[in-house]
């Protein structure tokens, strides 16, 4: 096999092999930093061996010795504690592939669930959260990341950089929370992976509408979550919601780059298999008997257009009803927009404009180009054609993303000819 | 990751508890891994249909299975989403061998990137629009 030929294949691996690779290795030296050095040295090792050995049967197992056998040469350089490196050195003697394999099937999932704990720990900024899971959990390089986010490679590194020396100085446990810290740390990991979704799926600055890969990597995620986590409700609902919304990702872009909204998507072109799968998603949600949290209402309001085949057949009534009971549980004033949203469609327009009309007087919405933009919708569906315009440009002035502006100014020209 | 058909999985041996295992352990590593969307195992092909188009323009013949050539009959298939070439086939190496006896057979093909179906530039333009990524 020649080098490069080596090269791709180590890379697909490393892919499949470094999550799990860094995981276990952080569990044995405590320090994630330290495990993913480890790691990317068992790694280099392979590159130099394999093009003249070929790769070995199981490549995990051999890339988790060597890694170990560096963890104790480094420790022993280091002059660590002596139990510490005792117990090093016993784990490491007693370590054979068939560890290995049955590792895989229980240990590897709940060292990765710590591991997602870890990479998205309140002690760091939501970005350094963003960037460190993708980096650790996915698998993905500092420049595939920086490409990902529009970012400078150097920023990327340096928030990685930074992240992982908070961890290690803050000594955050590599542990799954336990007790009442177990809910909001799992809300904290289920919010990095829909953020990361939703950077991918409606971008919030540049020349794009939707990036492909943060939307693939969400996804991976949360399915991933859904399964190392499968008494979480909310794991399910997550997954849940990123399948269904990921079913419409391809029809979300028109013929040049532009967003096609919603009620405008060719709905046969909607992934089936991924509309299914986020269904069984919500069921499994469901079969685990607790009430819907945020998540799972979302998936199941996504659920609701996805079972629609024609935009009129929405069932609008159960989608307000829905929102409502979003409201609840995670009161936010866009939710109450969504709610508006729905309600105008269930009820018409002018009930939705009392709600947005409230709306308006918040704060915290001021800067919120979709705001405006609901608002001149429900002003163009009653005839008010001059007040949706200016709506509309507002709209226009406040997003960051250029096509979305295109799509703003093109709904306020129509009002011009509407009147 | 198309699984071929083999002697015993068209005369209906169900797989033996070792293969299930296997494949059961197999199936939870991709879906831990995040990357498995949709498996399932076949019927033998003695429940298949087979529908033939031998004239061009022609009414299409309908055929009850069981079909000979278990090179040529699929017995499951396993449907992953993947970076890379390389990827794919680290995983499909991980497959346990589907039926033993030498005949196991696991084929990889690719799902097409809509926009590489034609060559018509108007066309590939309407495709691309409504499928591109």
């Amino acid at each position: 096999m020649s080098v490069s030929d080596t090269k791709r294949t180590v890379d697909a691996i490393w892919r499949i092999e470094s999550p799990k690779l860094i995981a276990g290795l952080t569990r044995m030296v405590r320090d994630v930093g330290l495990a993913e050095d480890l790691a990317h040295d068992a790694l280099v090792i392979a590159l130099e061996r394999w093009p003249a050995s070929g790769i070995p049967d199981n490549p995990g197992a051999w890339l988790m010795t060597t890694a170990k056998r560096r963890a104790i040469d480094l420790l022993r350089r280091n002059k660590l504690r002596d139990r510490k490196y005792e117990e090093l050195t016993r784990s490491a003697a007693m370590f054979t592939e068939e560890d290995m394999d049955s590792q895989l099937d229980g240990e590897i999932g709940d060292d990765l669930l710590r591991l997602i704990f870890m990479t998205c720990h309140p002690a760091l900024s939501q970005e350094a959260r963003v960037a460190l899971t993708l980096r650790m959990l996915c698998g993905l390089t500092t420049e595939e990341i920086a490409r990902a986010f529009l970012a400078a490679e150097a920023t990327i590194a340096q928030r990685i950089v930074r992240a992982k020396r908070t961890l290690s100085a803050r000594k955050v446990p590599f542990e799954v929370p336990a007790g009442e810290d177990l809910k909001p740390r799992l809300a904290g990991v289920l919010e990095v992976i829909y953020l990361m979704f939703n950077e991918g799926y409606s971008a919030t600055a540049g020349e794009d509408w939707v990036r492909p890969l943060l939307c693939r990597e969400a996804l991976r995620l949360a399915r991933m979550l859904a399964e190392i986590a499968p008494a979480e409700p909310e794991a399910h609902g997550l997954a849940a919601l990123l399948e269904i919304q990921s079913s419409r990702l391809k029809t979300r872009v028109g013929a040049d780059g532009e967003p096609v909204l919603l009620m405008d998507q060719n709905r046969t072109r909607w992934d089936r298999l991924l509309i299914r799968r986020g269904l069984a998603a919500l069921h499994r949600c469901q079969q685990l008997g607790k009430p819907y949290g945020p998540y799972a209402l979302q998936a199941a309001i996504a659920a609701c257009h996805a079972q629609a085949a024609a935009p009129e057949d929405t069932d609008w009534v159960r989608i307000a009803a829905l929102y409502e009971a979003l409201s609840r549980v995670m009161p936010s004033p866009v939710v109450e927009l969504n709610r508006a949203v729905a309600i105008s469609m269930a009820f018409g327009p002018a009930y939705g404009l009392q709600i947005v009309d409230e709306l308006n007087r918040e704060a915290s919405l001021s800067a919120y180009h979709l705001l405006p933009s609901v608002r001149g919708d429900l002003l163009y569906k009653l005839n008010r054609f001059e007040e949706a315009r200016l709506e509309f440009e507002r709209a226009a002035s406040l997003t960051r993303n250029r096509r979305e502006r295109d799509l703003l100014l093109a709904r306020a020209a129509e009002c011009m000819n509407g009147k | 990751m198309i699984v071929k058909a083999t002697t015993d999985s068209e005369a209906g041996v169900k797989p033996s508890q070792e293969l299930l295992d296997a494949m059961l352990r197999y199936n939870e590593e991709l879906a831990k891994a995040g990357v498995l969307l949709a498996a399932d195992g076949l019927q033998p092909s003695s429940s298949g249909i087979r529908i033939s188009y031998p004239d061009p323009g022609g009414k299409p013949k309908v055929m009850d299975g069981p079909f000979t050539e278990a090179k040529e009959i699929i017995a499951g298939f396993t449907l992953i989403e993947v970076n890379s070439r390389e990827e794919a086939i680290e995983w499909a190496m991980r497959m346990p061998d589907p039926h033993g006896g030498g005949q196991g057979e696991i084929e990889l093909r690719q799902i097409f990137d809509p926009e590489e179906l034609s060559a018509n530039e108007e066309t590939q333009q309407k495709i691309k629009g409504q499928f591109k990524l």
